[in-house]
């Protein structure tokens, strides 16, 4: 399978290096070349010897999508700092390029409702610890 | 009407003040909470502070009942995701974006999010409207209509010079509006004769603009839009 993931910070980064080692063909696209450390970091190998791919360019640009291989993606994770820009990155995944899986990392609860509905794949960590913080609390959610 | 502006920079602001002059209703909502408070003095309650990207947000300034919301902030990815959640889950008619960048322009069309309107390609227009001999300009695109307007130079060496517009033969789904010639504009009769220099409208459908340029101006080369 084919993975890209765009946004390599603490969760893009790690689900890249947990998917590569699972013996997925991945792919990471971030803005800032520092992030390929994240990568490297932990790991007996580079990320590039491992044979991970690393791309430098801004989700937004098709140029760089394209080079960081989402033509052929089975899988796109969206996981930048931004929900708006995750939002709109995994729809232009899913619309344009026909990527046929888009997990998409919502913080805001309400927004991952809705576009969950729209027939994205969000995932919600605001609403998780939640939830765990209500179960410990042992409280029924509002 | 009530208009919700997202995006009090310069354009909302003033975006904002020309409505309520005109006599609508209007909420200027803001995120940055110094110039929230800077626009709060001249616009008062019609001033919203607050992240409109966040569904209770609009709720708050009543979405539900807005006839027209308009994002004009700084960042692309907030234009776009404002007005799809207006279109779609608020079922709002009209929503207008901003684009920032004008290379984001596909991303908003691939959305639904009609019209959006990028600074730089307006300046753009404007340029090859003021540029001599550019060829065909593109005056208006109305999208949802599946209609053009352009505007074209005629070239001494054009086909059409010394025809009556009642005898050129244009391709289907293409019209002559307006003729300028010598800094007026007139709307043609059959009768009236094409010159070289003369610059024509047209009405288009889509995808005829290289068919008509051979017309018109055979050597030109059409604007890249």
């Amino acid at each position: 399978m084919f993975v890209l993931i765009v946004g390599a910070g603490r969760v893009g980064s790690a689900v890249a290096k947990s998917a590569l080692a699972a013996g997925h063909e991945v792919s990471v696209l971030d803005q800032d070349p520092l992030s390929h450390e994240r990568l490297d970091a932990g790991q007996s190998k580079s990320w590039e010897d491992a044979q991970g791919q690393f791309t430098v360019g801004t989700a937004l640009e098709v140029d760089a999508l394209i080079q960081a291989g989402i033509e052929r993606a089975d899988v796109f994770i969206a996981s930048t700092g931004g929900d708006n820009t995750n939002l709109i990155i995994a729809q232009i995944a899913q619309k344009r390029f026909g990527v046929e899986k888009a997990l998409v990392r919502v913080m805001d609860p309400a927004r991952a409702g809705w576009y969950g509905q729209q027939g994205l794949y969000t995932i919600s960590p605001t609403q998780h610890a939640i939830e765990m913080f209500e179960s410990a609390l042992e409280v029924q959610p509002a | 009407m009530y208009a919700i502006i997202v995006g009090a920079g310069k354009v909302g602001r003033n975006l904002a003040r020309e409505l309520i002059v005109k006599g609508h209703e209007v909420t200027l909502i803001e995120s940055s909470r110094p110039c929230y408070l800077a626009i709060e003095e001249e616009f008062e309650h019609a001033a919203q502070y607050g992240d409109a990207t966040e569904l209770w947000v609009l709720e708050r300034s009543g979405i539900q009942r807005a006839d027209l919301v308009v994002a004009v902030t700084g960042d692309d990815e907030d234009n776009m995701l404002v007005c799809q959640v207006a279109k779609e889950k608020y079922l709002c008619d009209r929503i207008i974006a901003r684009v920032n960048n004008p290379r984001n322009h596909d991303h908003f069309r691939l959305l639904g999010i009609q019209p959006a309107v990028s600074a730089t390609d307006l300046i753009l227009r404007l340029i090859e409207h003021e540029v001599p001999r550019y060829g065909l300009v593109h005056l208006l695109a109305l999208e949802e209509e599946r209609l053009e307007i352009i505007e074209l130079e005629v070239n001494d060496d054009a086909p059409v010079v010394g025809e009556k517009v009642a005898d050129i033969a244009l391709p289907e789904g293409s019209l002559i509006i307006s003729v300028l010639r010598g800094g007026a504009g007139f709307v043609p009769k059959p009768d009236t004769v094409i010159e070289a220099g003369d610059e024509v409208l047209l009405v288009l459908d889509p995808g005829l603009e290289e068919a008509i340029t051979t017309y018109f101006a055979p050597n030109g080369h059409p604007a890249d839009v």
